[in-house]
């Protein structure tokens, strides 16, 4: 080690930033921060995608040749669902990156900062909307890995993939939101079990009618539902539930985004 | 007066609250440009609410602050552009290098590529950092981490820098690092306000206190002025048992005509000395005489705890004094 007296030397000049950051500018930092530490922690990254295709395996291979659903196969009616569904289950690593930044003081540094709260939001939510889009397009490869294939066209596939990304958007904004409202890490790790809830009683594994009579109605008007069913619908070029998806996935964003930039207002 | 201009701080009745509890109660507080501020209290005085306060993150509740002029309730985003925050969590991105880390609080501070890598270069030779400048901060010693925040407070030339607690938590040796830093700084011309619960770290750094307690402040002055109403240095005596702390505390109440504080947990005596060492060395030959054997004993400057025993008058909210018993 250094001795202390040498520690520090003839202090340089730093010049003084003329103005404040471009929203651009802000927002392509944050993101770069939060993007930086996702694919540097073996453990979200890694991991991530190694829980995922356990799940996806143990679904369509132990518990699959005993389900009994769709036309064409287990795998031709839980892959779609999988995909479309995945950000539910790698979105609560975005909860606990926040909950942390916040415990931390990062999220204090940067709200020092003369940056806009937008900038905030913007940035986590293109960085983790990436790390989202990334779980749709690898969870979809393995998908075809595992023995799906596409029903119709090309670009039914490509719409249905599509929708499994606007998905990924709505999730992450929510799973900020939680984040931001979590007393920590852990806390953020427990709500997101919430996600789990929806994921399962929902038509992604097996079909709502195969359901006890009472959870049925949950199961059939929960926005999973029809995000999942459009996508299936999507793949052989149809349109089923396709309206309802998108109101949902539109409602979400618009009722989500405001909370999080006031939350990051007084975080 | 040869500084002009508005304080750096000013806080008129300054409260903050959240819900019932007030965290700041009325706080009166001036900080002068040219002068190195700190901020003394116990845990849960409303140090790091002040702190957080000026700092933008937190909204008064009722009364005046101003940093260099600038209301904060009025116009946050101006204050922003004046003050870099350095807090007690050492707020670095632990994944990130420290040149990146620097780079990026350059960026979010307004400056252009260009000017981000030379702030960033310069506040790295500036605080020692070149040898780890390229690793990653997760691996950094307390005291590196410490300096990196440090650093990433100042890429943007801040016009006042806020450090909170910026030594808690760090071993010997991290914490005489940051006092470095800090001194240099000091030199430099950078105006500072920080916040700290140990007395000699205020003594050691700053040109004016302020102690606050329950969100007020209680006392201010400089260190020699708040030293002389303190009183006098402490003689602590720890015994190997407990049976003969009275006779202890009797031999150093002879010697100093002091009432001494027996702290029967610790096996402590403690008693205030005005005759600096040499009545130190008549306490160790007194006790040595009066057979009682000694396992450890000091002459030492008054601590916080004391500080606000004198402040206060009172033995109450003070930790560490609750197993003492006063004679």
């Amino acid at each position: 080690m250094s001795q202390v007296t040498a520690a520090v030397s003839i202090p340089a000049p730093i010049a003084r930033p003329a103005r404040p950051p471009a929203l651009s500018a802000a927002t392509a930092q944050v993101a770069q921060r939060a993007l930086r530490k996702y694919l540097r922690t073996p453990g979200l990254f890694v991991m991530g995608m190694v829980q995922s295709a356990l799940f996806l395996f143990m679904f369509r291979y132990v518990f699959g040749g005993a389900i009994r659903a769709g036309s064409a196969g287990y795998a031709g009616y839980l892959i779609p669902g999988y995909v479309a569904t995945i950000v539910l289950f790698t979105g609560g690593g975005i909860a606990v990156a926040v909950a942390e930044d916040k415990a931390q003081g990062l999220t204090d540094r940067l709200l020092s900062l003369p940056i806009s709260r937008g900038a905030l939001v913007a940035g986590r939510t293109l960085a983790d909307f990436t790390t989202n889009g990334w779980s749709v397009i690898f969870t979809a490869a393995l998908g075809f890995a595992f023995g799906f294939r596409l029903p119709a066209t090309a670009a039914d596939g490509l719409a249905a993939l599509g929708l499994c990304l606007l998905y990924g958007l709505v999730f992450t904004v929510v799973f900020i939101v939680i984040g931001l409202f979590a007393p920590n890490a852990q806390a953020a790790q427990g709500i997101s079990m919430i996600a789990f809830v929806l994921a399962f009683i929902s038509s992604t594994y097996v079909p709502p009618s195969s359901m006890p009579g009472w959870l049925q109605p949950f199961a059939r008007y929960q926005p999973v539902t029809p995000m999942v069913n459009a996508v299936r619908s999507a793949l052989t070029g149809g349109s089923h539930d396709l309206a309802a998806a998108l109101i949902w996935s539109a409602a979400l964003i618009v009722a989500f985004t405001p909370v999080a930039v006031i939350r990051y207002r007084r975080a | 007066m040869t500084v002009t201009g508005p304080p750096l701080i000013e806080a008129r009745g300054l409260c903050v609250r959240f819900g019932k509890v007030a965290a700041l109660d009325g706080l009166d507080l001036v900080a002068r440009p040219g002068q190195v501020l700190a901020i003394l209290g116990p845990n849960g005085a409303g140090k790091t609410t002040f702190v957080r306060t000026v700092a933008t993150l937190v909204p008064p509740s009722g009364g005046g602050l101003r940093v260099r002029g600038i209301d904060v309730a009025r116009d946050p985003v101006a204050v922003r552009r004046e003050i870099g925050l350095a807090g007690q969590f050492a707020a670095v991105e632990p994944t990130m290098t420290g040149r990146e880390n620097l780079r990026m609080v350059a960026r979010l501070f307004g400056h252009r590529r260009k000017a981000a890598d030379a702030a960033s270069e310069a506040v790295i030779g500036m605080l020692g950092l070149d040898e780890v400048a390229d690793r990653r901060a997760g691996t950094y010693s307390g005291g590196q981490r410490r300096r990196l925040d440090l650093g990433a407070s100042l890429v943007g030339a801040p016009r006042l820098l806020l450090l909170d607690e910026p030594t808690t938590g760090l071993d010997p040796a991290g914490r005489a690092e940051v006092w470095a830093a800090v001194r240099s700084l000091v030199a430099a011309g950078t105006d500072i306000v920080l916040t700290t619960h140990y007395l000699e770290e205020a003594d050691e750094l700053a040109d004016q206190i302020v102690v606050i307690d329950h969100g007020k402040a209680i006392a201010a002055g400089t260190a020699a002025e708040l030293k002389a109403g303190i009183g006098r240095d402490i003689i602590e005596v720890a015994l190997a048992g407990g049976e003969q702390l009275g006779a202890a505390a009797a031999v150093l109440e002879t010697l100093t005509a002091s009432p001494a504080v027996i702290d029967h947990a610790g096996r402590r005596v403690r008693c205030q000395a005005g005759g600096g060492t040499a009545q130190l060395s008549d306490a160790i030959v007194a006790l040595d005489s009066a057979d009682i054997p000694v396992e450890e004993i000091a002459l030492r400057r008054a601590t916080l705890d004391e500080v606000f025993l004198a402040l206060t008058g009172s033995k109450k909210d003070v930790p560490g004094t609750k197993a003492g018993s006063l004679r």
